[in-house]
């Protein structure tokens, strides 16, 4: 058995599963102190369905709080950012576009050195240990507690990285927390090295969360290990938390899209998940959420790491109806919804009032919506309908049909056949499904490099890109036997020489559980 | 008259220069980055128009040449920028008076902004192309008989060549090998002409224009008008067409990235070819526009410009075509950036869909 649990903003979501089967689930709001909310989850779930703590072979959980703590700015530490490309670089120092309220937060200092390298992995120039020496008395001077070091191109090559990182974990001592940014982002400076500085700022932030949770957990007599979910849906031990708890920051969409898949038996599919006041639409292929080729902004800084791609539109239960147009949102009641809407006796033509008219939810009271035009009542929806499958359609990548999962409170907006995919999918056991996302336990290894293929030795190289994702997924704990590839991609990059082409893979397997 | 460009003024001018860009150009973020810092830092750039330029002024252009992916990456130093600039000075023998814009598309839009700035000289309003293309002597003072050598080029490094050459062709064939070899990354700067010779040779006004199309799109998706209609209008061009992404080929040949986008509308499918930049519309197998003239595509409702690097599978669009300035109409321009240039075997048609006399191009 193995226990599943989805720490949202909002609420807590707690299942305890035999494989695929779902034992237990419980529900409850998120309290502001981490380790409580776990305690209460874990004894709900015991009383749901009794179990010893050695019967646990696994605790997976999914956590929104350090997301949170960015966009709040709080309980950051004081955060160095170290960058090695001297001579070039210079214009646009480390820190260059943030918001100036978290550049305080975490008492940023900005610091370039020499060191990088060139697309083709030609040194830049040299280490200059001395250099970094006397940036890491300054680092001490002024408080830094956790330090982000970048390097130009160390995606493609990432030593000199490594290197200046021993050379300010000997200055700064054992206490001081190095973030690399070769182990973080991709390609794009500035995008990797602040994603970088973001995990070095919450990594205090991190030690604290993980004793939190491991305290709540081993006090129900669980000695099973701990994970928590990834951006991409697999899992981290806690040991690699506390030295990257920027891979958690979009776990909360990705649990939520992976339940909805596994509640509905679809590994590849579109994931409708339909609010008070937007529908958001994300993609799972091979169970696992399609991720966005876009600079993705976090509190206001752009990053580049690895996020679902999701698609929001302003349709959800509460969405406003325009009488005259037919049209629908942006505008909603929101959380007002039940004293607002007509079916609740409020004085508000909501999207839910005209589901509700059109026979497909008994919410409220219906013969509130009696005197609603019919015409008006099929317009609407058609149109909803219309707007969601548009939706799904711009995210999907090719035209092969897909099947499409509907979730959600809003999601009785949605008609049984959707214009251009057919049936729409609704699983049961829903409520519970971030946290179902959470207990899938999967681990995964990825490559996302620059490499110079000869001609005539394509396949060759592919395949060592291919086997050294696999040995990643191995060494997070994967067993062997399970892993795949499920993602690769291929892009080849103009205006250089050598056919230099981009190569991302991701290899995923089943986590050894007998660990 | 002339006027200053501030760092407010950069968000509307990058996007215009995305949508002149017409398809290439690369990320514009850091280049607007760039130019925004160096405003910052060294204060506000004076504009200068084509008709008050001194007719004995020393004009040179700037432009960042190799691969905009290497530029994210191997952010520029700034120092870079305005070592090729005073090199030639020096080779010239006589002090730099402007600084142009050798293309008014995607990155080097901005960095003559952040040159400007950094040397402390004027910069005109006007380019070379009034759009964008892939290649150094693509320009239109080529066509004036200007030569882009001597041009310097510069790496973050300090390494600083000067080149004399027998044509613009040769330049951008010793250029670009030496691009490489300095980590394809690199600053040029090059076209010395006279006050004189630039009047007669640039692209008039593109620096406002470019901010005039920048700032049209965002007032219009504030009054909820349509950005892309707003955008034809600026242009004086056409909208072509309207429809769906349903598919993007692409592959690197020689260095440059060569693909086809299908775009499927309501009853017609639209095939792009590009190479960096869109060069031919077709709709069903029929050519409505190619290169020298302008083919953009903007995003469906919001009007922001879609590079070739950023189309994908899904995405609603809407293609529009614009006038290219006429000088590039001439037979021997059309022999230097037409079809046939590009290795499309079709003669140029104009972006109302006239056809122009076909031509025969020296192998």
């Amino acid at each position: 058995m193995h226990i599943g649990i989805d720490v949202g903003g909002t609420n807590t979501d707690a299942v305890l599963m035999d494989g695929t089967h779902t034992l237990a689930g419980v529900k409850h709001s998120t309290t502001p102190d981490v380790t409580s909310g776990i305690v209460q989850a874990i004894e709900d779930l015991r009383s749901g369905h009794h179990f010893e703590g050695e019967q646990i072979d696994a605790v997976m959980i999914g956590t929104t709080h350090f997301i949170n703590a960015l966009v709040q700015a709080k309980r950051l530490a004081p955060t160095a950012a170290l960058r090695l490309g001297l001579p070039a670089t210079k214009a646009l120092p480390p820190l260059v576009d943030w918001p100036e309220a978290l550049v305080e937060a975490i008492s940023a200092r900005s610091y370039l050195a020499h060191g990088g390298y060139e697309f083709d992995g030609r040194p830049i120039s040299p280490l200059d240990p001395d250099e970094l020496r006397a940036h890491a008395a300054d680092m001490k001077a002024n408080g830094i507690r956790s330090v982000a070091i970048s390097s130009v191109f160390s995606p493609v090559n990432h030593d000199l990285e490594v290197e200046a990182g021993r050379i300010i974990a000997e200055e700064l001592g054992p206490d001081v927390a190095i973030s690399l940014s070769h182990e973080i982002g991709r390609i794009g400076l500035l995008e990797r090295e602040n994603a970088t500085i973001i995990n070095a700022a919450l990594r205090e932030l991190a030690s604290e969360i993980v004793d939190g949770l491991t305290t709540a957990v081993r006090r129900q007599g669980i000695d099973a290990q701990i994970f928590l979910s990834q951006n991409d849906g697999t899992l981290m031990d806690e040991d690699y938390v506390r030295l990257y708890p920027v891979a958690t920051f979009a776990s909360g969409p990705t649990n939520s899209m992976r339940g909805a898949a596994v509640t509905s038996g679809l590994e590849t599919c579109a994931v409708v998940d339909v609010g008070g006041t937007t529908a958001d639409i994300g993609l799972l292929i091979n169970g696992f959420p399609r991720e966005t080729a876009n600079v993705v902004k976090v509190a206001g800084i752009r990053t580049n790491f690895r996020m679902p791609d999701v698609l929001s539109l302003g349709i959800g239960g509460g969405s406003i109806v325009d009488t005259e147009t037919g049209e629908v949102g942006p505008e909603s009641v929101g959380y007002r919804l039940t004293t607002e809407a007509l079916v609740f006796g409020g004085s508000t033509l909501t999207a839910t009032d005209i589901a509700v008219a059109a026979g497909r939810a008994d919410v409220g009271d219906p013969s509130k919506v009696a005197h609603l035009d019919p015409d008006l009542v099929s317009r609407v929806l058609a149109r909803i309908a219309e707007r969601v499958a548009e939706a799904v359609d711009r995210m999907r990548t090719s035209p092969e049909p897909i099947p499409v999962v509907a979730v959600g409170g809003g999601s009785i907006l949605l008609p049984e056949l959707l214009p251009l995919f057919g049936k729409v999918h609704r699983p049961e056991n829903y409520a519970v499904a971030n946290a179902i996302g959470a207990s899938i336990a999967q681990v995964g290894g990825e490559i996302d490099k620059v490499y110079s293929i000869e001609p005539g030795r394509r396949e060759e190289a592919l395949s060592d890109v291919r086997a050294e994702a696999v040995d990643k997924a191995i060494a997070a704990g994967a067993s062997p036997r399970s892993v795949a590839i499920v993602d690769f991609d291929e892009v080849p990059i103009p205006y250089l020489p050598g056919n230099a082409t981009r190569i991302r893979v991701k290899a995923v397997g089943d986590l050894d559980m007998a660990v | 008259m002339s006027w200053k460009i501030t760092s407010d003024l950069i968000p509307d001018l990058a996007r215009g220069a995305a949508v002149l860009g017409t398809g290439g150009g690369g990320d514009p973020y850091i280049g607007a980055l760039l130019a925004t810092q160096a405003l910052r830092e060294h204060g506000d750039v004076t504009v200068v128009t084509l008709d008050e330029v001194p007719a004995d002024a020393v004009v040179l252009t700037v432009a960042m040449m190799g691969a905009p992916t290497v530029m994210v990456e191997k952010l520029p130093s700034l120092d870079e920028v305005t070592a090729p600039v005073h090199a030639l000075g020096t080779y010239l023998g006589s002090p730099v008076t402007h600084i142009a814009c050798a293309e008014i598309g995607g990155v080097n839009s901005t960095i003559p902004i952040a040159a400007a700035a950094a040397l402390g000289l004027p910069l005109l309003d006007a380019d070379g192309m009034g759009r964008a293309f892939p290649e150094l002597q693509m320009v239109l003072p080529t066509l004036s008989g200007i030569t882009a050598s001597p041009l310097a080029f510069s790496d973050e490094k300090g390494n600083v060549g000067v080149l004399q050459t027998i044509d613009n062709s040769w330049t951008e064939r010793i250029a670009r090998v030496a691009c490489v070899e300095m980590g394809c990354s690199v600053m040029i700067s090059g076209f010395p002409m006279s006050g004189e010779q630039a009047q007669e040779a640039l692209v008039p006004g593109s620096l406002a224009h470019c901010i005039e199309i920048g700032r049209g799109i965002v007032a219009a998706q504030e009054a909820k008008a349509d950005p892309v209609e707003r955008t034809v209008a600026l242009l004086g061009g056409r909208e072509l067409f309207a429809g769906k992404v349903v598919d993007v080929q692409r592959g690197t040949t020689t260095g440059f990235s060569r693909g086809r986008a299908r775009i499927e509308g309501a009853d017609a499918t639209l095939s792009l070819s590009f190479q960096n930049e869109h060069l031919i519309a077709e709709a069903d197998g029929r050519t409505l526009v190619t290169t020298p003239d302008l083919i953009i595509v903007l995003e469906h409702d919001s009007g922001e410009p879609i590079t070739t690097e950023a189309l994908r599978y899904g995405q609603r669009v809407r293609v529009i075509s614009a006038p290219s300035d006429e000088r590039w109409h001439a037979p021997e321009a059309l022999a230097m950036v037409g079809p046939a240039y590009f290795g499309y075997d079709q003669p140029s048609h104009r972006f109302d869909g006239s056809v122009e006399e076909p031509l025969k191009v020296a192998a």
